[in-house]
Order: C-alpha cells, then sequence, then structure tokens
C-alpha cells in the first residue's frame, strides 16, 4: 500500500453524484447544427482553413493551430459549412466570439484517417505532433493545449507522470463514468505517456468515493506497471498542485510548474483523447459531459460531439425549466452561470448543471468579515484570504502580490465556508485579472516610451544633419564668392555670365552650356523630343479612339499642344538658324541676348520718357486705352474657358478679373472726363 | 612628536582637526566626481508611473518632461490619461497628497481610445505622421495612411491636423481577450448587523 500525504485545508461539499451515476454513458446524436468557437482552450484562437458552404467530413481538420500555445479544430461530424461568424460562447462574461457554424447532414462520413497502433516505434516530437494535430485540450476544465503541457524540457527529469482521476468537484461524474467503462482506454492512454514522457513510475489518483471505477480501473492496471492510488475525498484534490502534494508529498513552488519537482500531470479525459488520437487516429471531437440538477429529468452522462447546443441536450436529458434559477457549465464550485442555453458544449464542458433555487440558493447579501479565519483554515493553498479580501478591496495590488495570489488557484473554498458570505474568490479572480492588465498597460507604456524616445533622437539627428548641410552649403558659397572676387580670370567670366543668364531664363538646365553649338544642338534635340512625343500621343489617340475609351478628348488635347510645341519649337530653330547665319559665327549669343534685354529696358526707359513728357490728360487716355484693351482680351480668354467647359475656379476667378476691369475702366474714364473739364 | 604636541595643545588640535577634514573632503569630493548619478533618478521614477501617452495634455511636450517638472515639485494632478490612479501612485510615490485630476488639462476617459483612420477619405497628406508622437502611423506622401492599432496610444494628436477630417479616435471595444470579471459591488452588501436593523429597514 502506498503512502499517500494530505494537503492544507480543503472541504467536503455534498457530493451529489450518485444522481448522474444510474445510467451508462448514452450517444447524445448528431444535432442539425454544431457551433464550434475558433478558442476553446488557453492560447491563442485556431485559424479557420474552411470556407463557407464548403462539404467537410468528420475528423477533417477545419481550423489550425496559430502559434505554439494553441490546438486545431476539427469537424465532430460530416456536414457543410454554414457560416463562419461571432456567436455566442459559453464564458462567463456573455460576450460573443468567432465560432464555425456546420450543418449536420446525419450521414457522419469519417475523413480518412490512420491510427498508429505501433506507437513505441515513433520517436517524441512524431508523437507530440500527433497529439497537437488531433486538438488535445485539457479536458478536466482549464483547457491547456494537451502538447505544450507534454513538452518538458530535454534536460528535466521527470519522475512520476500523474494521471488525475480525481474529479473533486460536486455534481460532476464523466471522469468516474469513463473510469468505470473505458477504464481499457486510460490504461492504453497511460501506456502511450509512460512512453512519451518516460518516468521512473506512473500513477492513476482516484478519491476513494469512486470504487467502481477504481475496481475497473485496477482491473485494467494488472500487470501494466500503473498504479491506481486511491485517497480520502476531499475538496479541492483534483487541483494539479494539491494531487501532487497528496500523491508524492512534493509541492510544487509558489510560481513554479509541476515539472520543476518531476511531475508531470494529465486528467483521465485527456488520456483517453490522447489514446484516441495516436492508436486510432480520431480527432479530439467529442467528449464525455454530465447533464445533472434536480431541473434534469433523467440526470446522466453523454458522449456528445463539441459544439452541440446546450439546449439540445437540456432536452435530451428531460430539462422542467420551472423552478431552474439558473443554468451552470462546469461544477458548482468553479463552474460559472451561462447566459443562455444556446452556447455550444465546447472542449473544456465537463457537466451542465441545471439546479433548483433550493438545491443551489443565490448566495445571501454579504456581510461583514468578522475576522474568523475560517478562509485561512480551509485554503487549499495556504493563502491568507482574509488579508487579501482586505487588500482586494483597497485595490493594493503589490501587497496581494506579496501575499502569493497569484497561488490562488480559484477553487472558492474559502467563499464556501465564509460565515459571511463573501463572495471572496470573486476578489482575487478580479485582482488577478487586473494586476494582469495593469502589467500589460505597463509594457505598453513602456513601448511607447522607447518609441518616443527614439523619435526624438532622430528628429535631433535630423535637425543636426540639416543644420551641417546648411553650414557646408554657406562655406561653399563664401569660397566661391571669395574666388570671383579674387580671380579676375578672363575663363572665370563667361561661366559666371552663363549661369545668371540661365537663371534669367529659368530654362537653361545644364550650367555653364554655352556657345552656338550647343544652342544649336539643344533646339533641335527640343524639335526630336517633341515630335517624337507628338508621335507616341498621336498613336495613344488612335488606339484611343479604336477603343472608343473615356480617354478621347483628354488625349486629344494633348496631341493639339504638343503638335502646337512642335511649331514652336521648329520656328525657333529656324528663327536661330536664320540669325546665326546672318549674324557672325564667333559672336556669342549671350551678347546678343543682353542686348535683347537692354533694349527692352531701353524700350521701357523711352516710353516712361514719353509718358512724363505727356500731359495727364493724354496719360489717362492712354491708361484708358490699354486697360479696354485689356478688358477686350480678357473677355475673349473667358468667353473660350466657357466654350471649352473649363473648371468653375477658373472661370469664377476670369469673371471676377473681368468685373474688377471694368471697374478700373470706368474709374480711369472719369479721370479722362475730370482732365477734359480741367 | 609628542613633546611638539604637548607644548602645542591647541594648534596640535587645531592641526588634526583640519588634516582630517581636508582628507574626508578629498574623499567625498572624488566620490562625488566618481560615483555620480546619471540623470534625475526622481524623475525616472516618476517617468515610470506615467502613461507615456506622448498626449501633452499636461501642457509639457511628452511625458519626460512632466516628469522633470514633477520632480522638481511641480503638480501631480495634469495627466488626464492616468487618472486618478497615476495621481495615487505618484502620491505614493512623492510621500505627496493626493489630489484631484485639474479638469484644466482634460478629463479621465472612461475606455481607451485608438486612431483610426478613414482610409478612402485620406489624402496623403502627411500631417498626422509628423504629429504622431510614437510614430505609430504608417504613410508615405500622396499614400494612403494608417495607424498601427498596437503602437497607438489614443493621444488625439493627429486628429488635429488632419485636413479632411479622416482620423477617428475609436474606444477599445471590450473583447474576450480584454474581458475580466469586476470586483464584487461593495454597496450590494446590505450589512445588517443585527436582525432588528433589517426588519426595520423593511419597514421604512
Amino acid at each position: 500500500m502506498r503512502k499517500v500525504y494530505n494537503f492544507h485545508g480543503g472541504i467536503h461539499p455534498p457530493e451529489n453524484k450518485l444522481q448522474s451515476l444510474g445510467n451508462p454513458i448514452s450517444c447524445a446524436g448528431i444535432p442539425p447544427q454544431l457551433t464550434l468557437p475558433l478558442s476553446q482552450h488557453i492560447g491563442a484562437p485556431a485559424v479557420p482553413v474552411v470556407t463557407v458552404g464548403e462539404h467537410v467530413l468528420k475528423g477533417q481538420l477545419i481550423a489550425e493551430a496559430k502559434g505554439f500555445v494553441s490546438v486545431p479544430l476539427h469537424a465532430p461530424t460530416s456536414g457543410t459549412i454554414a457560416a463562419i461568424e461571432e456567436r455566442p460562447i459559453a464564458h462567463p462574461s456573455g460576450l460573443q466570439a468567432n465560432c464555425i457554424v456546420i450543418n449536420t447532414d446525419g450521414e457522419d462520413e469519417w475523413a480518412p484517417h490512420e491510427g498508429r497502433e505501433d506507437y513505441q516505434s515513433l520517436d517524441k516530437p512524431t508523437m507530440l505532433n500527433l497529439i497537437r494535430n488531433a486538438g488535445i485540450a485539457g479536458m478536466g476544465g482549464a483547457g491547456f493545449p494537451a502538447a505544450v503541457k507534454l513538452s518538458v524540457k530535454p534536460d528535466t527529469q521527470i519522475d512520476t507522470l500523474i494521471i488525475n482521476g480525481t474529479e473533486c468537484e460536486p455534481y460532476i461524474t464523466a471522469d468516474d463514468v469513463l473510469m468505470r467503462e473505458r477504464a481499457d482506454q486510460i490504461i492504453a492512454g497511460a501506456k502511450i505517456l509512460t512512453h512519451l514522457i518516460g518516468p521512473q513510475e506512473t500513477l492513476i489518483g482516484v478519491e476513494d468515493n469512486k470504487p467502481e471505477g477504481l475496481a475497473s480501473l485496477r482491473a485494467a492496471a494488472e500487470g501494466s506497471g500503473i498504479e491506481v492510488v486511491s485517497f480520502p475525498t476531499k475538496y479541492p484534490s483534483g487541483g494539479e498542485k494539491q494531487l501532487i502534494e497528496i500523491l508524492t508529498g512534493k509541492q510544487v513552488p509558489s510560481g513554479g510548474l509541476p515539472s520543476h519537482v518531476g511531475v508531470v500531470c494529465q486528467n483521465v479525459g485527456s488520456t483517453v483523447a490522447i489514446y484516441q488520437a495516436i492508436v486510432l487516429g480520431r480527432p479530439l471531437i467529442s467528449r464525455i459531459t454530465t447533464v445533472t440538477g434536480e431541473s434534469i429529468g433523467q440526470p446522466r452522462n453523454y458522449e456528445v460531439l463539441l459544439g452541440t447546443p446546450m439546449a439540445y441536450l437540456l432536452q435530451l436529458a428531460g430539462y422542467q425549466s420551472a423552478g431552474n434559477n439558473r443554468l451552470i457549465m462546469g461544477g458548482p464550485m468553479m463552474g460559472f452561470t451561462v447566459p443562455d442555453a444556446d452556447v455550444p458544449i465546447v472542449k473544456t464542458t465537463n457537466c451542465i448543471l441545471a439546479p433548483k433555487e433550493a438545491e443551489l440558493p443565490t448566495p445571501p447579501p454579504a456581510q461583514a468579515c468578522i475576522r474568523c479565519g475560517m478562509c485561512a483554515q480551509a485554503c487549499p493553498a495556504s493563502l491568507l484570504p482574509q488579508q487579501m479580501f482586505w487588500f482586494a478591496q483597497g485595490k493594493e495590488h503589490e501587497k496581494l502580490e506579496q501575499h502569493n495570489l497569484f497561488d490562488c488557484i480559484e477553487c472558492g473554498a474559502c467563499s464556501w465556508v465564509c460565515p459571511s458570505a463573501i463572495p471572496l474568490v470573486q476578489y482575487y479572480r478580479a485582482s488577478k485579472a487586473e494586476i494582469l492588465q495593469a502589467r500589460r498597460d505597463h509594457e505598453k507604456s513602456e513601448q511607447s516610451r522607447i518609441r518616443f524616445e527614439s523619435r526624438q533622437t532622430r528628429l535631433e539627428q535630423e535637425e543636426i544633419d540639416k543644420e551641417a548641410k546648411r553650414a557646408a552649403r554657406k562655406l561653399a558659397a563664401e569660397k566661391r564668392a571669395q574666388q570671383a572676387a579674387s580671380g579676375t580670370d578672363g575663363a572665370e567670366d563667361p561661366i559666371q555670365a552663363a549661369i545668371d543668364r540661365a537663371k534669367a531664363k529659368k530654362a537653361a538646365q545644364q550650367a555653364g552650356t554655352v556657345g552656338n553649338q550647343n544652342e544649336a544642338e539643344k533646339l533641335t534635340s527640343a524639335v526630336a523630343s517633341t515630335r517624337k512625343r507628338l508621335d507616341t500621343a498621336s498613336k495613344k489617340l488612335a488606339e484611343a479612339q479604336a477603343e472608343n475609351s473615356d480617354l478621347v478628348t483628354a488625349l486629344q488635347t494633348g496631341v493639339d499642344k504638343t503638335t502646337e510645341k512642335l511649331h514652336k519649337a521648329e520656328k525657333a530653330l529656324a528663327d536661330y538658324q536664320s540669325k546665326s547665319s546672318s549674324d557672325s559665327q564667333d559672336a556669342p549669343t549671350a551678347a546678343g541676348e543682353v542686348d535683347a534685354a537692354q533694349a527692352a529696358i531701353q524700350k521701357a526707359m523711352a516710353a516712361r520718357a514719353a509718358d512724363s513728357s505727356l500731359s495727364p490728360e493724354q496719360k489717362a487716355k492712354n491708361n484708358l486705352d490699354k486697360l479696354v484693351q485689356r478688358l477686350q482680351k480678357s473677355e475673349a480668354k473667358l468667353a473660350s474657358c466657357r466654350e471649352s467647359g473649363e473648371e468653375e475656379k477658373i472661370i469664377d476667378a476670369m469673371e471676377s478679373t473681368v468685373e474688377r476691369l471694368k471697374e478700373k475702366i470706368a474709374t480711369a474714364e472719369q479721370a479722362v472726363s475730370e482732365g477734359e473739364e480741367s | 612628536m609628542t613633546e611638539l604636541i604637548s607644548q602645542f595643545p591647541l594648534l596640535a588640535a587645531l592641526t588634526a582637526l583640519v588634516g582630517l577634514g581636508a582628507v574626508f573632503g578629498a574623499v567625498l569630493g572624488f566620490a562625488a566626481v566618481k560615483f555620480k548619478t546619471e540623470g534625475d533618478p526622481i524623475a525616472d521614477q516618476v517617468n515610470d508611473l506615467l502613461p507615456q501617452t506622448q498626449c501633452g495634455q499636461c501642457g509639457h511636450p511628452g511625458c519626460r518632461p512632466y516628469a522633470e517638472s514633477i520632480a522638481d515639485g511641480g503638480p501631480i494632478n495634469k495627466c488626464p490619461p492616468g487618472g486618478e490612479a497615476t495621481i495615487q501612485a505618484l502620491a505614493d510615490l512623492l510621500d505627496v497628497e493626493a489630489v484631484p485630476l485639474d479638469e484644466e488639462h482634460g478629463e479621465e476617459k472612461a475606455k481607451k481610445s485608438v486612431a483610426y483612420i478613414r482610409e478612402d477619405e485620406c489624402i496623403g497628406c502627411t500631417k498626422c505622421i509628423q504629429a504622431c508622437p510614437v510614430d505609430a502611423i504608417l504613410g508615405a506622401a500622396k499614400q494612403m495612411h494608417t495607424v498601427i492599432i498596437s503602437e497607438c496610444t489614443g493621444c488625439d494628436l493627429c486628429v488635429e491636423p488632419c485636413p479632411v477630417d479622416c482620423i477617428d479616435m475609436i474606444s477599445e471595444e471590450e473583447s474576450l481577450q480584454t474581458w475580466h470579471w469586476a470586483l464584487p459591488d461593495p454597496n450590494a452588501r446590505t450589512v445588517d448587523i443585527i436582525a432588528t436593523d433589517a426588519t426595520r429597514d423593511e419597514a421604512a
């Protein structure tokens, strides 16, 4: 007989397990529609790999795992994908989540699958991959991906493999019936896990309130080297850390994992799923769920397809809504009330509880803490619930962490024993979430700070670089000026003159290109390029006309403009050629241009001189004449714009110009008449 | 030596004291140079508590300058994104009285928000990119811009410069990832200390 240990605290709530043990497991059948949430486990939600309207077979992959801590999802039966959308799921928040909805066809047609009887020949990564690809998440309630839990680091020595058949929570009997009816599969699964992990011993821990399950397990384990250990019933001995202490006497350190003390734990349900995945090649598509409570006509265990609506299962079990005060998913201690019965059964749903008010009364209003210390005595994690209660109320997160809030397993034993009916575990759940939120916020703010600071340094660097460039340019300019001042060589002058000219013309692109040859070349190349552009434009126009495209008008105007430009360029070239032939070959064009500019200036000056010599009346008249001319021009432009259908803005602007000119003419006329009068 | 000391006791004592003073002064001076603290440790600690939204609602160009002003004894109630929680944390750190948030700088928002650019309306002017203090907006001139949601601090600074007003501040919806249990409502606890109190309440 093996020595069993005890853990601190624990409670003995009424077990209420017999109700659902009267009947064997029965199949719940295929409901018309299945709703499969993409996130039925701890970790990243799976990613759908099917599309709406696609026909899927039983066991076919419909969503793949995303990342390491995630599991894939398979079709529980054959049918068509009806939708991939947000649906209500079993979650205490009552929020919706992405689900794949399958309209079943009732054929229950399997996708091709193949088991590996010879798992002994498989290596560890292959086996882990098989478990992972079968979509197995912990079926005891938490839903942690089994493959992740089994991926023990190579340097960790595992002494003990524990198969958890404790099922300590009241009402739930899913694991109990599994042990009674499928003990051989549990043992087969345990053997696979033993092969995978290679522990020194493999134990199956079962509470002594399940004698039949114990007996059948012991019979099945005969000669396999797997030891079935029974120990006194106490809630919450099914907690992983508690069970490890009961069976091995070792305590998992605060914040540590079972592997730190050389132990790996798996639930019996998960063990059977692993057996089915490896030996039968069957992914996790169904589970055993207890349907119980006083509002249920025939409480029993069902083998139910994942995604089956809760309402379907309730109806099957003879649910009477009269007197039922709430629907609970999970047990009475750690389960949660679901918003309505439309939510689907998921991988972690071990029980559906439909109690009557008298059976599970609504908790009375909480009263003041009287410091009786019963919660501290009941706490299986040896915490001080009454202290943490004060800190949680005062939101003293630092003190909560010092009091090892994160070792709380949220079993609810403290709330159960509290004579003041304080919902203690609620305070811890909320505080844990708040602390995790604060950590995430702090991480984010740290990230923002780093981004802000790097941006600041980047901007500063840009400013410094700009300043340096500016300084360099200034220096270069000064140097040039100095050179210009000091060097009076004849060679320097034409270059400077050319730059000036280039600036004045705003057309020359290459500074320092002077001379007849260059000018002539430039003009010729301009003609050539314009011609080329005209060619391509006309080609495009022809194409557009052929295709009857909307761009025809735009292209037409483009061609017209280009033709005009070509004419201009040709004219310029001809002018230049005639000029250069008449001028002496050596005469620099620069001089000619300077001459032209000077001539213009002289002309303007002459005009001004003439103006000043004129009488004021004459001046006013001239002015008026000019204005009338401008008005005529503007009006002509406006008319042409209107005809060609220019933008409204431009037409408006032109109209206002005409108006202004008219006003100016009016004042000018006045001036003229005044001058005549005088 | 002993003779000298006994002959001039006053002078000897004076020399000894001055000597000691000079030696310790030198040691302290050396230590002050050698072990000089870089930066401002108080400002660093304050900065660590600020939400780092870099929104400038406090009137300082970023969280760091505000932290420095707090370290110099400035008011601690000018940060609306941090709200009461930040004020409480700052009061605890600096051992001063926690004061209510200064309404002048804005109100604390109940929910966090992130910027969202209506992409088909964006004209690609890059003004919001220049305004963003944490480089959370991606885009180029005349190209559509978009916000990197995971980096957005919800500071609102990009909303103002947008010439076509295509930036919305969207408050974060509660999702399964962000949802968590709320603390039980303390007001739901009707404290009836003795049974007669309860009946009197019901009668009243």
